[in-house]
C-alpha cells in the first residue's frame, strides 16, 4: 500500500513506527496545503473563492465514496442520491422551520446515516454489481419522488434559500464565511475518516477489500463493517449534500439527476481510489471538468470523462494505490 | 374487464420491448461475467443510426437492417477495443468501465445529433384492431411481433447452429471450450455484437413512443435491469419472460395503482429488483449463484 | 531427438509459485504413458502445461513440430485433446451437443455424425441420455462424456487428468478398458495422469513417476511396477 512501508514486520509492531514516517513528507504537504487554504480565500476574487468552495463540497462526496468503493471494494452509484437527500434536508429545514443553519448539518448527518445503514442490510447480500444496480435505481427513483411531495420539496421548481452572512465579529464577506464553513467540515470529515481508518475499523475494511472470504475466516464481523462502511459513506454524501445548500441556497430535483452519481464515480477513479488527496482531486474534477470543457461543446464533459475513466481503467491496476492490491489478488486468484 | 385486457397487451407491448435490453444484458453477462451498464446507450445510439439512414431517405426496414448490421460491427469492435484490455480484471473495474462507456457514447450521441428531441418515425399503422371492445394498437402488436421475430432468430441461433453451440460452451465453461479448440475471443466479441444488435431492436422500438434523444434509454436500462434480476442474469428466456412480467407489472400499477401513477412508475422495477434480490437472488429462471473467486 | 511427444526442460507454475522444475518426457507413438506421483508433485500442472493453459519455458514438440504456446484453442487445433480434471462438463448442453462441441474444429459433417455413433458404441448408457443435460449425468457418466468429447476433436494425443476421480472402482475399470480398446484401435497415444498407480500400470505400456516437479523414475510399466520405491510409496507393497 505504501512504499514507505517495511513489509516484513509484524502489522502490530510497525504501526507506530510507520505513522510516523509516513507524517513526515505528507506532514510538509500538509502543512502547505493548509496555509493555503486559509489565505487563498483573502486573495482570490468572490467567484473564485466560490468555485474552490464548491471543489471542498464535491471533495466531502467522493471522500464519503471512496471510504465505500475504495476502501471495501463495494460499488454504489446511488451516492448523488444522498447528496440529494442531504441537500433537500437542510433546505427543508431551513425553508419550513427556520432552523439555524449549522443545526442542518447534524440533522442531514442523522438522516443520511440512518438511510445509509437501512439501505446497507440489503446491500450486504448483494454482490458487488447487483449493489451497484440497485442503488442506481434508487437514485433514479428519488428524482420523481422530490417532483412528488410538491408542499415540502416544492415540486419541481424546487426550493430557493437566501445564502447566510457572516456573523459581523469575524469581518468576513459572505462568500469567504461560507468557504470557511465547508472548510472546516470537509476538515472535520476527512480526519474522521483518517482517524477511522487507523483504527480496527480502518483495518477490517482494507480486509474486507483485500479477500471477503479471508477476512470473515479472520474473524472480521463482515456484516457489521459492510453496513456501517454503506452508511458512513452515505453519511459523508449527505454532509456534502448539505453543505451544497448551505453555498447554493438552491435545491432542484434536476439538479441531482444520475449524472451526479456518475460524476462523483468518475471523480473517485480520476482522484485515485483509496488514497488521501484523492478526494480532493476527485472534488476539483466533478466541479471544474464540467464547467471548463462546457465551452468545448455540451457534450465535452461527457465525452472527457468518459474517455478519462475508461483510460484511467487501463493503467490502474498498476497506477492506482487502492487498485494494485485489489487486482493482484484477483490475478493470483484466478490462476488458481 | 376489456379495459383490463388493453392495458395487459399494452403491459406486453412495453414489455417486450424490456425484454430485447434485457436479453441484451443477459447475452453479455452470460459470456463474461459483465453487466453492461452502457448497454441502453449503446441502444441509443444505434437508434440515432436508424434516425440518420431515414433522414436520408433511406426506407424503414431497410433502414433498420442497416442499423442492425451496424450495431453487430460496432458491438463487436467495442469489445476488441474498449473491453478485452481488462477482461478478467475485478468485478469493480469492469463495471467502471462499462459506465465510462455509458458516459462517453451518451455525450458521443449528444455531440453529434444534439441533445434535441427527435420525432422517431413508426413503421406500423396508428389506427388499431378491434377485438370484441378491446382495440389493440397495431403498433403495441407490432412491437409484439418483431421482438418475437427477434427471439425466434436468437433461439434458432443458438440451437440450431455450430456457432450458436460454442458460443453456448463458452458460456457454460469457458476453459472447456477452449480445450475443444473454440476461440474464446472471437465468441465473446461476437457475443458483444449480438447484444448490441438485440439491444438496437429496443432502442429502434421504444424511440417512436419515448421520442428520440441521448437520455431515452436510461429509464428502459433501469426496466430491463429489473427484467433480468427477475428472470435471473444468465438465462435468456429468464430475460424475455422478466421482462414481459416487468411491463405488464408497470402498466397495471400505473393504470390501478392511484398513488403510483405515471410518474413513480419507476418505482415498480425498482421494487421488482430488491424483492427478487432478497427472496431469490438468482432469479426465475437462474441458476443458484455460485461465488466467482 | 526421437518421440512422438518430446517434452524437454519443462519449467512452469501459477504466478511466482514454480510446480515443475525442468520435466524431460518422451512418449512414443500409439502408447498409453502413465504420469505417477504423489499429490502436489505436478502432474495436473504438466498436462496443462502441455495443452498451453499455463505460461511455460522450455520446448514441448508433438511429432517434430512446436506446439503453440499460450493458446490451448491453438493447440486443440493441432490435434491435442485434453480431459481436464473435474471432467469439464458443460452442463446446460446436452450428452450430444458436449459431443458435437468436441467436434468443433472439423467440418466433415457426415465423419463427424459416424464417429458420435462410435462414441455410442463405445458407451451405449450415452446414447440412451443423449438429450440429456449433462450436468444431471452421474460422475462416472459425465467421465464418458468427457472422454467422447475430446475422441470427437479426432486427436493424434489424448490428455487424460484423473479419469478415476470419484468414480467407483468398477467403473474405473470399465472406463480403462475402454480407453485401451480406443488406443488399440484408433491408434491413438494416450497420456494419463492417476493416483490409483495398481490400475494405470495395468493398463499403461509406459510410466513415469513425477516428484516434486522432476520425473524421478521412467521405465516400462511392468519395469515400472517392479520397482521397489514404486511398489512401497504408490502401490501399498512390502515396508
Amino acid at each position: 500500500m505504501n512504499g514507505t512501508r517495511t513489509p516484513t514486520a509484524a502489522p502490530a509492531a510497525r504501526a507506530p513506527r510507520t505513522r510516523r514516517a509516513v507524517l513526515k513528507p505528507q506532514g510538509v504537504l500538509l502543512a502547505v496545503l493548509l496555509v493555503a487554504a486559509c489565505v487563498a480565500p483573502f486573495q482570490l476574487v468572490p467567484f473564485r473563492v466560490f468555485q474552490l468552495t464548491m471543489v471542498l463540497v464535491y471533495a466531502i462526496a467522493v471522500l464519503g465514496l471512496d471510504l465505500l468503493v475504495g476502501r471495501t471494494g463495494q460499488i454504489s452509484l446511488g451516492h448523488g442520491g444522498f447528496f440529494a437527500i442531504g441537500a433537500y434536508v437542510a433546505a427543508v429545514l431551513l425553508d419550513r422551520w427556520d432552523v439555524p443553519y449549522p443545526l442542518t448539518l447534524p440533522a442531514a448527518l442523522a438522516v443520511t446515516f440512518v438511510l445509509g445503514f437501512a439501505l446497507g442490510i440489503p446491500a450486504l447480500r448483494l454482490r458487488g454489481l447487483y449493489l451497484a444496480l440497485v442503488t442506481m435505481t434508487i437514485a433514479i427513483f428519488l428524482v420523481p419522488l422530490l417532483k412528488r411531495f410538491e408542499s415540502l420539496t416544492g415540486g419541481s421548481m424546487g426550493l430557493t434559500l437566501t445564502k447566510p452572512d457572516a456573523p459581523a465579529w469575524t469581518g468576513l464577506a459572505q462568500d469567504q464565511w461560507l468557504y470557511f464553513c465547508v472548510l472546516l467540515v470537509t476538515g472535520g470529515a476527512t480526519l474522521a475518516v483518517a482517524g477511522l481508518l487507523r483504527s480496527r475499523v480502518g483495518r477490517a475494511l482494507a480486509a474486507i477489500r483485500d479477500n471477503e472470504a479471508a477476512a470473515e475466516v479472520m474473524g472480521v464481523r463482515l456484516s457489521r463493517y459492510k453496513t456501517l462502511a454503506f452508511a458512513w459513506s452515505a453519511m459523508l454524501a449527505g454532509a456534502a449534500g448539505c453543505v451544497n445548500t448551505w453555498v447554493i441556497a438552491f435545491v432542484s430535483p434536476d439538479s441531482f439527476t444520475s449524472t451526479l452519481s456518475i460524476m462523483l464515480l468518475a471523480g473517485i477513479v480520476v482522484g485515485g481510489l483509496g488514497s488521501l488527496y484523492g478526494p480532493l482531486l476527485g472534488g476539483a474534477f466533478v466541479f471544474f471538468m464540467p464547467t471548463m470543457s462546457q465551452g468545448i461543446n455540451q457534450a465535452a464533459p461527457g465525452v472527457i470523462s468518459g474517455l478519462l475513466i475508461i483510460v484511467i481503467m487501463y493503467v490502474a491496476p498498476t497506477g492506482l494505490a487502492g487498485l494494485a492490491g485489489r487486482a493482484s489478488a484477483a490475478r493470483l486468484a484466478r490462476k488458481k | 374487464m376489456a379495459d383490463f385486457i388493453q392495458q395487459l397487451v399494452e403491459g406486453l407491448g412495453s414489455g417486450a420491448i424490456y425484454a430485447s435490453l434485457a436479453l441484451a444484458l443477459v447475452l453479455i453477462y452470460q459470456f463474461t461475467g459483465i453487466v453492461n451498464f452502457a448497454q441502453g446507450e449503446l441502444a441509443m445510439f444505434s437508434t440515432f443510426i436508424a434516425w440518420s439512414f431515414v433522414q436520408a431517405g433511406v426506407p424503414f426496414w431497410l433502414a433498420l437492417i442497416l442499423t442492425l448490421a451496424v450495431s453487430f460491427l460496432g458491438g463487436m469492435a467495442i469489445e476488441r477495443i474498449v473491453i478485452r484490455p481488462v477482461e478478467g480484471a475485478p468485478e469493480l473495474t469492469l463495471v467502471i468501465v462499462t459506465l465510462g462507456l455509458f458516459i462517453l457514447v451518451n455525450a458521443a450521441a449528444g455531440w453529434i445529433w444534439s441533445f434535441l428531441i427527435k420525432d422517431f418515425p413508426s413503421p406500423f399503422p396508428e389506427s388499431a384492431l378491434h377485438l370484441g371492445g378491446v382495440s389493440l394498437n397495431y403498433s403495441t402488436l407490432g412491437v409484439l411481433g418483431v421482438v418475437a421475430a427477434v427471439m425466434g432468430v436468437l433461439y434458432a441461433l443458438f440451437r440450431f447452429t455450430k456457432i450458436g453451440l460454442a458460443m453456448r460452451a463458452v458460456a457454460s465453461n469457458p476453459a472447456s471450450a477452449r480445450l475443444s479448440g473454440v476461440r474464446v475471443g472471437r465468441v465473446l466479441a461476437l457475443g458483444w455484437g449480438l447484444a448490441a444488435t438485440v439491444g438496437a431492436v429496443s432502442g429502434v422500438l421504444v424511440a417512436p413512443v419515448l421520442f428520440l434523444e441521448p437520455n431515452m434509454m436510461g429509464g428502459v436500462l433501469v426496466y430491463a435491469f429489473a427484467a433480468a434480476t427477475l428472470g435471473g442474469f444468465d438465462s435468456p428466456l429468464g430475460a424475455v419472460v422478466g421482462g414481459l412480467v416487468v411491463g405488464v407489472a408497470e402498466t397495471l400499477a400505473g393504470a390501478y395503482v392511484g398513488a403510483i401513477g405515471s410518474d413513480l412508475k419507476i418505482g415498480v422495477p425498482l421494487a421488482i429488483i430488491i424483492g427478487v434480490l432478497l427472496v431469490r437472488p438468482q432469479g426465475l429462471f437462474g441458476r443458484a449463484a455460485v461465488e466467482r473467486a | 531427438m526421437s518421440g512422438f511427444l518430446t517434452v524437454a526442460g519443462l519449467h512452469a507454475g501459477y504466478g511466482a509459485g514454480r510446480v515443475l522444475h525442468g520435466v524431460d518426457l518422451t512418449v512414443e507413438e500409439g502408447e498409453v504413458c502413465a504420469i505417477l506421483g504423489p499429490n502436489g508433485a505436478g502432474k495436473t500442472t504438466l498436462l496443462r502445461a502441455l495443452c498451453g493453459l499455463i505460461r511455460t519455458t522450455g520446448t514441448v514438440r508433438l511429432d517434430g513440430a512446436d506446439l503453440p504456446r499460450n493458446r490451448p484453442e491453438a493447440v486443440a487445433r493441432r490435434g491435442v485433446a485434453h480431459v481436464p480434471e473435474g471432467r469439464g462438463t458443460f452442463a446446460p448442453l446436452t450428452v450430444e451437443e458436449n459431443l458435437r462441441v468436441g467436434a468443433y474444429t472439423r467440418r466433415d459433417r457426415a465423419a463427424v455424425a459416424a464417429d458420435i455413433d462410435r462414441v455410442y458404441g463405445y458407451f451405449p448408457v450415452l446414447g440412451k441420455r443423449r438429450g440429456q443435460a449433462a450436468g444431471s449425468l452421474s460422475g462416472g457418466e459425465q467421465q464418458m462424456v468427457a472422454l467422447g468429447r475430446a475422441l470427437l476433436a479426432r486427436p493424434r494425443l489424448l490428455l487424460l487428468d484423473e479419469p478415476s476421480l470419484g468414480l467407483a472402482p468398477l467403473v474405473t475399470r470399465e472406463l480403462f478398458e475402454i480407453i485401451r480398446t480406443v488406443n488399440r484401435d484408433e491408434r491413438l497415444t494416450v497420456v494419463l495422469v492417476e493416483q490409483n498407480a495398481h490400475l494405470t500400470l495395468e493398463f499403461a505400456d509406459r510410466a513415469h513417476v513425477l516428484e516434486t516437479g522432476r520425473i524421478a523414475l521412467s521405465g516400462a510399466a511392468d519395469d515400472v511396477r517392479a520397482d521397489d520405491r514404486v511398489a512401497r510409496s504408490y502401490l501399498g507393497i512390502g515396508g
